[in-house]
């Protein structure tokens, strides 16, 4: 399981070997902390969940700081658990992985996981795109600008048939909330490593805003 | 902060290049890929018309009259590994960032006022 959560930094170009200029997009990822191990015993799946993004104690809600062994125990609450050292985070998410026992809680995950060369998927939030037209959503191609048209540069042209079928098709494309999904991009290569930064450099595009979330994984079809 | 950590991978700068500026006439050598194996050096001379961008993005333009009397315009990155080196001829006196309205100029109309750097 070769998996990393991550901030998305923004894209550059690098030089690869000779010279060739490669578009990349900077994930600052990790270090993240394993947070609980699941396994089928326990949880009836196996699974690590895993923290990220470091922030101040009183960020983290106080179900989520018990839940990381950041309460003491006291007469009212005398079998709180006590965690190991994990600073208080922002985003849990969970990785199922057949080799969850592997990991103990507490234990980091870094950018070391990776190297360059290697292929992975990528998974963040689209940006949200509000409620948008047929042309933007769908790439449709609009109407004629000239002709004598007016009105029809952006409309989505017929939406069926008439009498033959009545109605209009369920799932017929049209406009309505685009962006903010989440979306996977696949096989995309580690270009370059920054261990002391915690960077990672993905060559292409990556989903979502700069500052989101972004889910890094080994490639599923690599 | 997320631009300092961009800056993390910015590719080091050639010090062997000499500050460039809009208006300076240079020759530039660069390594071309000739097929697949073959590689040599490109030399360019023309006017530099325009630079845009920064860090690993930055980049310039060097415009020369090629036979035939036609323009080209050829952009290369500031810092690509690929430019061997620089050479500039002269300064111009220029007034813009762009220098855009030499495309509507040739022969006499083409030149302009040099402008010396004591360094």
């Amino acid at each position: 399981m070769k998996s990393i959560l991550g901030i998305k930094v923004g894209m550059t170009q690098l030089f690869g070997e000779n010279g060739a200029a490669i578009p990349v997009t900077i994930i600052q990822a990790g270090p993240c902390y394993v947070t609980q191990v699941k396994t089928v015993e326990s949880d009836g799946y196996n699974a690590v969940q895993v923290g990220f993004h470091e922030t101040k104690p009183m960020r983290v809600n106080k179900p989520q700081r018990g839940h990381l062994g950041q309460l003491k125990p006291n007469k009212k609450h005398p079998t709180r658990k006590q965690g190991a050292d994990i600073p208080p985070v922002r985003y849990f998410r969970e990785f199922r992985t057949r080799t969850a026992e592997e990991y103990s809680v507490g234990q980091q995950l870094t950018v070391e996981q990776f190297v360059p060369g290697d292929k992975v998927d990528v998974t963040g939030k689209t940006k949200g795109r509000g409620f948008a037209g047929v042309v933007k959503r769908y790439g449709f191609g609009g109407g004629p600008k000239t002709h004598g048209q007016s009105d029809r540069w952006r409309a989505p042209g017929s939406i069926g048939a008439t009498s033959g079928n009545a109605r209009v098709f369920k799932g017929k494309r049209m406009p309505g909330r685009y962006g903010g999904d989440r979306h996977t991009v696949q096989n995309l290569e580690v270009v370059r490593i920054d261990s002391e930064k915690n960077l990672i450099a993905v060559k292409g595009a990556v989903p979502g805003v700069k500052g989101g979330l972004v889910i890094v994984r080994d490639a599923v079809k690599g | 902060m997320s631009d300092l950590l961009l800056q993390a991978f910015e590719a080091p700068v050639n010090e062997k290049l000499p500050r460039l500026r809009v208006g300076d006439s240079v020759t530039v050598y660069v390594r071309i890929n000739v097929g697949d194996k073959n590689e040599r050096t490109q030399m360019i001379r023309g006017m530099i018309i325009r630079m845009s961008g920064g860090g690993n993005n930055e980049s310039f333009t060097v415009r020369r009259i090629a036979p035939g009397g036609v323009g080209v315009e050829l952009t290369y990155l500031t810092r690509s590994p690929r430019i061997e080196r620089i050479e500039i001829q002269r300064h111009a006196h220029v007034r813009r960032a762009k220098l855009y309205f030499m495309r509507e100029r040739s022969g006499k109309s083409a030149r302009l006022r040099e402008k010396r750097y004591d360094l």
